[in-house]
């Protein structure tokens, strides 16, 4: 089994849906002779040519609307966006349109579409490019959001995300692309999009996250261990659809729930989690649902200090599940 | 029948290749898409049906793009006012009046969308939306599919000349122009974008000054005659399907009726103005043509207007008499069924 980079398990995986469908293909900005800015499609146009890895114009509506009108003819785009920041302009053709063709058109017509976009921060990007853009999107029915934190985790769940019959964001954390390494096998599996997965067994809080909080989560969880507290850990991995069983499981394990994620709380991902557990598992809980999150301000800034100041850590968040753990 | 003994020598619709009965057939669907837009009016002035979004005074520009176009092949995606462009391309009466009635087995949309939504896979006319221009990436991209598969099919693209102001226009035929993908983007200027003239909506004289900036021809046409229209589109196509990239067409028209039924025209433009686009009504250019090229007689003008006097009344009728889509169909096909989408 091959040990790679989370960024090696996105272009090997896309390499091999390339050789393995030929409806699959790629397009976005700088993703043919550059092979992408992080280097995500490196060597593809070597291998399929400038007919399968098409360099656009910098125009990102055009971009996913001209992705979505090739899966109409029923190919299987595979859009890139340069930074997740930059994906606004295409926000009218992924909610308006392919959330809703297959809706609109009473199944008639559907959108097999993936949109890849690299978000989040850490990387000195500042504002424009390091922002988590996904709770403007989980709003939307139509829409599938999946968003991994290990290459495994990469590799199966965008073989899954390109051979769904509807239009998925695949959102790469880029802190991670080099960060992070594992193994990943070398056959055609494929992670069904919609589960969690327990990174972790325990008995006293459970922390729920994704991307590249969780990792923090998971060290904070090693750290907290020496301290006598055990953490129950859950990697969402997709955020719509939302895992139900798995989330209120390792809520009815602990009684104690604490949400991890670098975008900001306000109207996250950890609201709608927090919903669902009061909604469902409210006399389940021994303690108030904790949520840690990035702060109330528009974006990440540049200055190391203040980016820092809106980064997550292991230590923020060991902090905050010692204070759950002692509720 | 004399009509006929007395013909021209010279036929425009013949020079430009089209048979008599053609001609016959690209009336019928002129007289036809009046007729049943006007039917909707009154049904909704009589309370009948809620809405109604219309294409009168573009009707010829409609007809001409359909029959320009490859109808076994090609694949369209029309904007809501593009009635008569969908019972050309194989839509029928009753299905369009079960979208004015919004009742079950209304194929576009299942009764979802307004009227004037068109879609069907089975007639290669890809769904539309309400939010304009978006459609237009969506043709860049089938036709980027067509010519990755090596298909000669074209994919043709209507909107108004206000949404060609959208930044999705620009982009999409930036896009259509740098890869020279087989594209027809057919702009109907019905002159008024609701209430906004195109004085109001556009700084160049023409929408179609816009194609020299993307690399392709435009072809500026009287959207009030179908043989224009349809020699101006075919090209297009042809153009298209030899490799040779997309083209911007504007037909000029009118739009003789206020925005939709939810508006009042008389706020903004004068009955003068209104009066004097009647006197170029493409029915009316329509109807002259082919009584002086002598391919249809007086008699058999009132015959086929009788006939469809006939199938619009018994569209109405049978729209009328189906029944409103079931509640339970709201949840369906959000995802696909059956597979990971069937969370919830």
């Amino acid at each position: 089994m091959a040990v790679k980079s989370y960024i090696d398990a996105v272009r090997d995986t896309l390499m091999d849906e390339m050789r393995r469908d030929p409806r699959v293909f790629v397009m976005g900005e700088d993703v043919g002779k550059r092979g992408g800015v992080f280097r995500a499609t490196m060597g593809l146009i070597e291998e399929f040519g400038e007919e399968r890895v098409i360099d656009t114009p910098l125009a990102e509506s055009a971009i996913v609307g001209v992705g979505i009108g090739s899966a109409l003819a029923g190919l299987r785009p595979v859009a890139e966006i340069q930074f997740a920041d930059f994906i606004w302009p295409a926000m009218n053709q992924i909610i308006s349109e392919a959330a809703r063709l297959r809706y609109r058109s009473n199944g008639d017509w559907t959108v097999p579409l993936v949109i890849r976009a690299p978000y989040g921060g850490g990387v000195h990007g500042g504002l424009y490019h390091s922002q988590s853009v996904e709770a403007h999107f989980y709003h939307s029915p139509g829409l599938k959001i999946v968003m991994p934190s290990t290459p495994y985790d990469v590799a199966g769940l965008l073989r899954a995300a390109i051979r769904d019959e509807d239009p998925v964001m695949f959102l790469e954390h880029k802190r991670l692309y080099r960060l992070i390494k594992g193994e990943v096998p070398d056959d055609d599996y494929v992670l069904p999009i919609g589960k969690a997965e327990v990174k972790r067994q325990g008995a006293d809080l459970t922390v729920i996250s994704y991307g590249l909080a969780l990792h923090f989560c998971l060290e904070a969880a090693d750290v907290l261990a020496q301290e006598g507290i055990s953490a129950h850990v859950i990697d969402l991995r997709s955020i719509k659809p939302l895992d139900r069983e798995t989330i209120l499981e390792g809520v009815r394990k602990t009684g104690k729930v604490l949400i991890v994620h670098e975008d900001n709380k306000f109207g996250g991902v950890g609201a709608e989690v927090s919903a669902m557990i009061a909604e469902e598992a409210l006399f389940d809980l021994d303690a108030p649902i904790a949520r840690l999150a990035g702060p109330e301000i528009p974006a990440m800034p540049y200055a190391p200090n203040l980016e820092r100041f809106y980064m997550l850590s292991p230590e923020k968040v060991a902090d905050a599940m010692r204070k759950l753990a002692a509720f | 029948m004399a009509a006929r003994h007395n013909r021209p020598q010279s036929l425009r619709h013949r020079d430009i290749g089209l048979s008599d009965e053609q001609v016959r057939e690209m009336y019928y669907y002129i007289l036809l898409g009046r007729a049943l837009d006007e039917r909707m009016w009154l049904l909704n002035r009589a309370g009948k049906v809620p809405f109604v979004i219309s294409g009168q005074g573009q009707e010829a520009a409609q007809v001409g793009s359909a029959f320009g176009l490859d109808r076994d092949r090609d694949i369209v995606l029309p904007y809501y006012r593009d009635m008569t462009m969908v019972l050309a391309w194989g839509q029928t009466p009753t299905e369009a009046m079960l979208g004015s009635f919004a009742r079950e087995g209304e194929p576009s949309s299942g009764a979802r969308q307004m009227p004037g939504h068109w879609g069907s896979k089975r007639l290669r006319i890809v769904s539309g939306s309400s939010p304009v221009a978006t459609q237009v990436p969506h043709a860049v991209g089938l036709a980027l599919a067509a010519r990755m598969r090596g298909e000669p099919t074209v994919a043709w693209v209507s909107l108004g000349e206000g949404s060609t102001n959208q930044g999705d226009f620009h982009e999409a035929l930036n896009f259509a122009g740098v890869h020279k993908l087989p594209v027809v983007v057919f702009v109907e200027n019905n002159k008024y974008a609701i209430s906004v003239p195109e004085s109001r909506q556009i700084a160049c004289a023409h929408v179609v000054e816009r194609a020299a900036s993307y690399g392709m021809p435009g072809a500026l046409v009287d959207g009030n005659d179908m043989l224009a229209v349809y020699e101006a589109v075919r090209g297009a196509a042809e153009r298209a399907r030899a490799g040779e990239g997309p083209t911007l067409v504007e037909a000029e028209c009118y739009r003789l009726v206020p925005h939709s039924s939810d508006d009042d025209d008389r706020s903004y433009r004068s009955r003068e103005e209104v009066e004097e686009a009647r006197k170029r009504d493409p029915v009316a250019v329509a109807a002259s043509y082919v009584r002086e090229a002598g391919v249809l007689s007086e008699e058999e003008d009132a015959a086929l207007r009788e006939r469809i006097r006939r199938e619009v009344d018994e569209a109405t009728e049978a729209a009328e008499q189906a029944p409103q889509p079931s509640p339970d169909t709201a949840l369906r096909n959000v995802y696909a069924e059956g597979g990971a989408g069937a969370w919830q």
